[in-house]
């Protein structure tokens, strides 16, 4: 066992784990923060999607003593003041989202597409979307929300 | 009423906050106090005899609480998995259905088969523990193949099926076709494989058993699509314990695509091991472990052939299928390539004489069962395929050949040639719109553009009819079903005028929360956010058969109707009392029961405070309260059917398919949300084009499948995908009281010959004429080697 801390979601937490404990299972089975989902035990489908350090990450492919001394925001913690994000503003506009399984780590990706290409092509946001699954949408309003949310954003910003 | 919130607005779904929150409640999200965590032991092998079982060193591995085998499940008596539909042979013999234990009992039949339960305080310790457990298996010679099982010799999968055939059944009238053939002027035929899928929703199965011994009491939480089914089979087949004892909560469920429909034996292992060792037991599915125990679809061998005269009219369909059923029978896996296949086989063509043939096959395999589309994605599929081959060696247009056949809509009711009566739809409407949508006339122009890119384009069609809501009860008891296929609603209204809805569907997707809501808003004029929906919780809900099938709208929401129509019949009644009015003057309009020609009226709301204080109150003739249920068993099944249309980009170099166009014209029948409606048919649409590019469950031949991960099976991905042109034409179903016919498999259905229509055509100036699903790189390049002579 390690005893690890971090930052989830602003709060700090320290939490004793295996080794082998992977990132998802600390979040999910430790802090009880379910939002994040696992549907994959590949590393493909991205639905465990978290930021760590601001970067988006598969949670399932990082082990929890990686996470040591990281600062993680999961879905939970993405909506100020229950307001939602843009982007989940979006996801709702748009109905991006079906099942609701995939979408928390769609969500996480997407903003982080964003943040880093704020004026992106459809094209783009396909390639961008590459590692989340979805089963329900065809992708259709989940590529409209991004472009939707990345237009709102810069209209923010300006 | 069709107001902001009724039938045809395009609202926001009400359940979405609580997902983009994180705060959905899936199976998996929800842990009992004292949870404990179930692993599966499963079979490595296709085909193997279990001489012994060695659970020691497993039972002393740290936090193991129990090891359960095949022996405990004989001991405690738990039943056998049942399949819930009966085919009878053509000779009048009933089918093979094998015993399904729900560990294995001396031998395993597929790789997959669970053969023990270790239960543990973690999950981790019952995984370290699974790798202790010690079976001496002795491999048998196994078949997963159905060319391979039905060949002379081939391995065994069931002593009592002989030659590996559960049922050999036939359907239409096969002197009548014969006749059809002998005359026509010409006859093409086709050999067609239906490749076999994984359904893949993204929330994999999972289940949370709970045995409460104070009140003597079982709770499944489980990811199922139709809880009360899972109910009636566990209390009456499986666990053997009295319905009033057991609740079954399907909550939040992450896609179901069929998958999620059948009873599989961990939902009823984790509650029987709850029992056994006093504590909740959770078990949730790897996705490696969803791939060998989630039941598969399609997987169809077919020989088909159509004869036509010589200026293209359809005369007569000859069909002779192989379906596989893997190892054992799955609940509904018998109807599939019979009444949900054979019978749509006419299409949305008049085709004089039909007669189709269909054998199923055991082999050593996963389950299968529907996935999206079942059965109808298959006829579809062979169909279209067909008339395009017909199309090019009689030098037809294809569109053409297609519109000369198509059912015209005076000729509705039409009753096909194999059993079913189309009661409405308009198919040369939905034709033209699709061909408008993707600009057919300058598909010429666009494929001399990709030329000029080294690509080559090309255009495919397919117009297709659905089946939906399949029912009524009385008939598909006759076929063989061993349920009902009805729906129930109940109807709370509230003293203060909210209402609360409770269904006997579900819903893993399809946003009935809010859909079903704007039916209660489209009746009786209440906001939306006034308006509960329940479902998935048997504790809660009238006993209904759950989602599949796209049935929920069709039939759940014409249940809904029914019960509306007694809330309102009430409601006028207590009206006609508070109005001094006889109930024969009161209208009821946009929320308000009024006196006709007068504006003396009540609002529903005053109607709703009045039934539940009833001081002033027609207490002699009326009951109080205002809650009805209805229960309501169709008349037939409905009728979605269209046109949908595909082009591709094909890289001679690398055999690479892009789809770069796809429009779609569908008739669903009446929409109540089009934004929900269009979300439905890309969903489809997506599934559909994975089977036909990328989607594939290889097995080699002893019965190992290859393609099972993420990592080997090829998901569609967004950029494997373009934006979808949708479209909608309405006719209303003539026989349900809400005119919907069903939306949720039509992409699945229609898509697949399309996109291989396309792929061909584009491959048909290299002298290309078939390609199979899915048309991966590698095998479109083989073709396109093969066609020019060189080595494939």
């Amino acid at each position: 066992m390690a005893t690890i801390t971090l930052q989830v979601n602003g709060k700090s937490h320290v939490a004793d784990v295996e080794a082998r404990t992977l990132l998802v299972d600390l979040l999910r089975e430790h802090l009880r923060l379910t939002g994040t989902h696992v549907g994959c035990d590949t590393s493909q489908c991205g639905a465990c999607t978290v930021w760590v350090d601001g970067k988006s990450v598969k949670s399932c492919a990082m082990l929890a003593v990686e996470a040591d001394g990281a600062a993680v925001t999961t879905i939970e913690g993405l909506a100020g003041n229950g307001k939602l994000h843009p982007m989940q503003e979006a996801f709702h506009t748009c109905h991006g989202l079906q099942c609701g399984f995939c979408t928390p780590g769609m969500v996480m990706r997407s903003v982080e597409l964003i943040q880093r290409n704020p004026n992106p092509t459809e094209d783009e946001v396909r390639h961008g979307l590459e590692g989340n699954f979805c089963r329900c949408t065809g992708y259709h309003n989940i590529v409209k929300a991004v472009l939707m949310a990345a237009e709102s954003v810069r209209g923010g910003a300006q | 009423m069709s107001g902001a919130e009724g039938l045809g607005a395009s609202v926001a779904r009400k359940e979405d906050r609580r997902f983009l929150l994180g705060r959905g409640r899936y199976t998996d999200d929800i842990t009992l106090p004292g949870q404990t965590h179930a692993v599966f032991v499963r079979s490595p092998h296709a085909h193997a005899t279990i001489r012994s079982i060695d659970a020691s060193q497993a039972l002393k591995a740290p936090g193991v609480l129990a090891v359960l085998t095949g022996a405990d499940v004989a001991a405690d008596d738990l039943g056998g998995i049942p399949c819930g539909w009966t085919i009878t042979n053509k000779d009048g013999s009933k089918m093979v259905a094998p015993p399904h234990p729900a560990l294995a009992q001396g031998k395993a039949r597929h790789a997959g088969d669970p053969v023990a339960m270790v239960i543990a305080e973690t999950r981790a310790q019952a995984k370290d523990a699974a790798q202790l457990v010690e079976v001496d298996y002795g491999p048998q010679p196994a078949v997963a193949h159905l060319n391979a099982a039905v060949a002379d010799g081939a391995p065994q999968v069931w002593d009592e099926a002989p030659g590996n055939v559960c049922f050999d059944w036939h359907l239409g009238d096969a002197a009548a076709t014969e006749a059809e053939f002998a005359k026509a002027d010409r006859v093409v035929s086709l050999d067609l494989t239906n490749n076999r899928v994984a359904p893949n929703a993204i929330e994999p199965r999972a289940a949370n058993g709970h045995f409460d011994d104070v009140d003597d009491r079982y709770t499944l939480y489980t990811t199922s699509q139709n809880p009360h089914l899972i109910r009636l089979l566990m209390g009456a087949f499986t666990l053997k314990v009295p319905e009033h004892k057991l609740r079954i909560v399907a909550p939040d469920v992450g896609g179901g695509f069929g998958s999620k429909i059948f009873h599989y034996a961990e939902e009823l292992l984790v509650l029987w091991a709850s029992r056994r060792v006093g504590r909740p037991v959770k078990w949730t599915s790897d996705r490696s472990e969803a791939f060998l125990s989630d039941a598969h679809g399609r997987d169809h061998v077919t020989h088909a052939e159509l004869a036509l005269t010589s200026d293209g009219k359809f005369r007569g369909l000859r069909v002779r299928t192989l379906a596989n059923m893997g190892a054992y029978l799955s609940t509904f896996a018998p109807a599939i390539p019979t009444y949900l296949h054979a019978t749509l086989l006419s299409g949305p063509y008049v085709i004089p004489a039909i007669y189709a043939e269909v054998k199923a096959i055991f082999t050593n395999t996963v389950l299968l069962d529907a996935v999206r589309g079942a059965g109808r994605p298959e006829a579809t599929y062979l169909l279209e395929r067909l008339v395009d081959k017909a199309a090019r060696e009689l030098g037809i247009d294809r569109v053409e050949i297609r519109r000369q056949n198509l059912i015209q809509p005076n000729q509705f009711p039409y009753q096909t040639p194999v059993a079913l009566q189309y009661d409405i739809g308009d198919y040369p409407a939905t034709l033209d719109m699709a061909l408008q949508a993707i600009d057919y006339g300058k598909f010429g122009e666009r494929k001399a553009e990709s030329a000029k890119h080294g690509k080559l384009r090309g255009f495919g069609i397919s117009t297709y009819i659905e089946a939906c809501g399949i029912a009524p009860s009385a008939l598909v008891g006759a076929l063989g079903a061993g349920a009902g296929l009805y729906e129930a609603a109940t109807v709370r209204v509230h003293p203060t005028g909210s209402v609360s809805v409770f269904t006997g569907t579900h819903s893993h997707g399809q946003g009935h929360e809010t859909t079903f809501a704007q039916l209660v808003n489209e009746r009786l004029g209440i906001p939306i956010e006034n308006i509960e929906v329940v479902h998935g919780d048997t504790d809660r809900i009238p006993f209904g058969m759950g989602t599949y099938g796209s049935r929920s709208a069709a039939v759940g929401g014409s249940a809904i109707y029914k019960a509306i129509d007694k809330i309102v019949e009430k409601s006028k009644k207590i009206a006609a009392h508070l109005l001094e009015a006889s109930v024969a003057d009161i209208e009821f309009e946009d929320g308000k029961f009024r006196v006709a020609g007068t504006d003396r009226e009540k609002t529903f709301g005053e109607i709703a405070f009045t039934a539940y204080v009833p001081h002033n109150y027609p207490i002699e003739t009326t009951e109080p309260g205002l809650e009805d249920s209805a229960f309501y068993d169709p008349k037939n099944f409905t009728f979605p059917g269209g046109c949908h249309l595909v082009e591709v980009e094909v890289d001679p170099e690398t055999g690479v398919v892009e789809v770069v166009d796809v429009a779609i014209a569908d008739d669903v029948g009446v929409i109540i949300n089009p934004m929900i409606v269009d979300g439905q048919a890309h969903g489809g649409l997506a599934h559909g084009i994975g089977q036909a590019l990328l989607e594939e469950c290889v097995y080699d031949d002893d019965g190992q499948l290859l393609s099972g991960s993420f990592m080997s099976y090829c998901m569609p991905r967004a950029a494997d995908l373009p934006s979808f042109k949708v479209g909608n034409h309405v006719t209303a179903c003539t026989h349900n009281p809400t005119g919907i016919k069903g939306v949720g498999e039509v992409g699945a259905i229609g898509v697949p010959p399309a996109v291989i229509n396309a792929v061909i055509d584009a491959l048909a100036p290299l002298g290309v004429t078939d390609i199979s699903m899915p048309a991966t790189p590698e095998k479109v390049w083989r073709a396109i080697q093969a066609a020019q002579g060189g080595a494939a």
